[in-house]
């Protein structure tokens, strides 16, 4: 019983994690039907450029977490949003009309280009480096269900920025300008919304989320490398494409059930761990069999 | 639209010379003998280990020691009429990036010898192709036993490539040396495996089992973690209800060192232990705890009296002591080659009708190296079976057992 308490604990926080970087799969997707691959090296741009925050800082501040742990979100966070700018101004905007597969092809490029960038020229970044020890230490211990306090604020970043969002896009006059232009990007623009502000918001509220997950991410794992952006953004839109591309509660709650599965499956299914990928896509396979939109989607109605 | 074109081709045409330039920047590396006669021009000795990705503090430590052995044969005029070179190729750990770089190495018929590889993988496919041209390889850091005795390396030994020898001892001793440690030393009786499920950490944690079992002790349980993978709550947890009083990890350090910090998080607080591949100061760094444990081939380099002038040398040159795990072993690797080649070539001119002596002339070699005696048995594999245990303490690997297995 506490295996599966502890294993389901382990699945939730896996899921957050995933949870902050399929939002930005998902809206983007609401907005322009483009898959970005790129996302995933977003989150992983955010991790280094957290660690580079934390490198630069004075000696006396590395040792007061309470100062060097907010700058490091702002450091990463940054990062992670003027990295979405620059990439949704000069590789996608270009490609606004084009047929739809050029975009994707470049957000591959875009993918690819991100990781080597970052491994010329981070220094020490061609292989694994440490992350600083700036995370509440401990844990937080239900019974017998161990939870690190990082952990923990994984869990409650993860779903409270996902409810602002969700609250945001559905209450704000900005949030209301973003469901028009995924609705009908033409009709929007006669409304007088403009298209370009309402796409480079969305690229900027992804990437926050994801700079929020990749400074998350070094502290809950000690250590970040270069691959982590194309493997978490594989489950993050496996996500997206579970919940129903498009849906922020989609995306959300695709993520927890990937979380879940991958270690329950783990623990319980034959092969062991050895096999929880396998699981993970025969799920996404059989969802997509039974119904092509996903769990939460709803092609005609509501999206972004 | 014609402009476009030539623009691109101007594109193309500026990148390969970008790549081309890199290519020759990588054959630097030894420098001019001083005043040696090399007037029959310039032999290589090839590297092949990893010189990116996660584990190239290992590949870089390879490669820089081959180099000081190349250079200090340069200064000494070891091999007469030729200046050698070293022309070291990323492998990446990945055996079809080592197929290419065995493949590039093996069609330059200057080449002379191989040093390398570091992952026993790599070496699956990387001794096929230098067989092919006859080239000697000797790797520094293979330990998986049948890559010199065939699958059935303890009842049936059979020499698997006549091209292929290495400097330090292998898994069917090394497992067992450190099953025999955790059980008797340490008096761990139970144990779990987690392996990477590559053919070096697999081979090695199959060994250990088996004696685990000859000596008492019980497996409780084994996992599989990917190569890839950096959250291993799932393992942990699945592990941790076995209640085991030690871990051993099948594998090398970049999983290793977070997988130990995650298993003190989640409150699993046992020593891991692993072999040669996560005995590297990275392994710390990235998390591995006071009281891990670890073996390694050959004794600790900094003990060994015969050790100390290539770790002088090595400074020296490079200024810092980053040999890491496999220094020592890939200078004598190195060396068992530039010998061998003195011995073919003795003042007559190479060509490749030369590589069948050249062979024989590596597989008779003997000489007192940076690790001990070099010497290689009738499989390729080194008679110097000697193997240490390490522990990390205040931050350090040290060294607490240094000796052969005897069962």
């Amino acid at each position: 019983m506490s295996v599966l308490l502890q294993q389901l604990a382990n699945g939730v926080m896996q899921g957050a994690l995933i949870a902050l970087i399929a939002l930005g799969y998902t809206m983007v997707y609401g907005i322009i039907q483009l898959i970005n691959f790129a996302h995933g090296e977003v989150f992983m741009v955010a991790s280094y450029g957290g660690l580079a925050t934390f490198t630069l800082l004075p000696d006396d501040l590395k040792k007061s977490p309470a100062v060097a742990l907010p700058l490091m979100f702002v450091g990463g966070i940054v990062v992670a949003v003027v990295v979405a700018v620059i990439m949704e101004r000069f590789a996608y905007r270009p490609l606004r009309n084009a047929p739809r597969l050029a975009p994707l092809i470049t957000a591959l490029g875009v993918s690819v280009f991100l990781q080597e960038a970052v491994r010329v020229f981070y220094p020490n970044a061609k292989s694994n480096l440490p992350y600083p020890n700036v995370f509440p230490e401990g844990n937080l211990s239900l019974g017998p269900v161990n939870i690190s306090w990082t952990g923990v604020l994984l869990v409650v970043l993860s779903v409270g920025l996902a409810v602002i969002l969700q609250t945001y896009i559905n209450r704000s006059r900005m949030g209301r300008a973003m469901r028009a232009t995924a609705q009908d990007p033409d009709t929007a623009k006669l409304m007088g919304v403009n298209p370009d502000r309402v796409i480079v918001l969305t690229f900027i509220l992804g990437a926050v989320l994801a700079g929020v997950a990749g400074i998350l991410y070094g502290g809950f794992l000690g250590n970040i490398n270069i691959d982590m952006g194309f493997q978490n953004g594989i489950f993050a839109f496996t996500a997206a494409v579970l919940g129903g591309v498009g849906s922020i509660r989609g995306a959300v709650i695709g993520a927890f059930i990937i979380g879940l599965i991958k270690t329950l499956a783990g623990q319980y299914m034959p092969g062991g761990t050895q096999y929880d990928y396998v699981w993970i896509f025969v799920v996404l396979i059989l969802v997509l069999v039974f119904r092509p939109q996903g769990l939460f989607g709803e092609p005609e109605r509501v999206r972004a | 639209m014609r402009k476009h074109s030539v623009k691109s081709a101007a594109i193309v045409g500026a990148t390969l010379l970008v790549v081309a330039a890199c290519g020759s920047n990588k054959n630097e590396g030894g420098t001019a003998g001083g005043s040696c006669d090399t007037s029959k021009g310039t032999l290589t000795v090839g590297v092949v280990a990893p010189l990116s990705g996660n584990l190239s503090a290992l590949g870089l430590g390879i490669k820089q020691s081959a180099e000081l052995a190349v250079d200090e044969a340069n200064k000494k005029c070891t091999v007469k009429g030729y200046k050698l070179n070293v022309s070291a190729q990323d492998d990446e750990a990945n055996p079809a990036k080592g197929a290419q770089a065995a493949t590039k190495l093996s069609t330059d018929p200057n080449v002379v010898g191989v040093v390398g590889t570091l992952n026993s993988s790599v070496a699956q496919t990387v001794q096929p192709i230098l067989k092919e041209k006859k080239i000697p390889q000797v790797s520094p850091a293979n330990t998986n036993p049948t890559l010199t005795r065939g699958n059935d390396f303890l009842t049936a030994p059979k020499r698997q490539f006549d091209n292929y020898f290495r400097v330090c001892t292998t898994d069917d001793l090394q497992g067992p040396y450190a099953g025999n440690y955790l059980v008797e030393k340490a008096g761990k009786k139970k144990i779990a495996i987690i392996t990477d499920g590559k053919t070096y950490g697999e081979g090695l944690a199959a060994e250990l089992s088996k004696q685990v079992a000859k000596k008492g002790g019980t497996i409780v349980g084994s996992e599989k973690v990917g190569e890839k993978d950096t959250d291993f709550s799932g393992v942990i947890s699945k592990i941790k209800a076995l209640a085991p009083e030690a871990v051993y990890y099948g594998g090398e350090y970049p999983v290793a060192g977070p997988l130990s910090k995650q298993m003190a998080s989640a409150g699993l607080n046992v020593p891991l232990m692993g072999g040669d591949g996560i005995f590297d100061g990275k392994y710390i760094e990235l998390g591995g705890k006071e009281g891990d444990l670890a073996t390694s081939v050959g004794a600790p380099t900094e003990s060994l009296a015969t050790a100390k002038a290539f770790v002088d040398a090595y400074k020296a040159k490079f200024g810092k002591e980053d040999y890491a795990a496999y220094g020592a072993f890939s200078y004598d690797a190195a060396n068992a080659i530039i010998g061998a080649l003195a011995k073919t070539v003795d003042g007559a001119a190479w060509d490749e009708s030369k590589r069948d002596s050249m062979l024989t002339n590596v597989g008779s070699y003997s000489g007192s190296g940076a690790t001990g005696e070099v010497k290689f048995d009738q499989y390729g594999d080194s008679t110097n079976k000697v193997l240490t245990v390490y522990q990390v303490t205040s931050g350090k690997w040290k060294d607490v057992q240094t000796g052969e297995f005897t069962g």
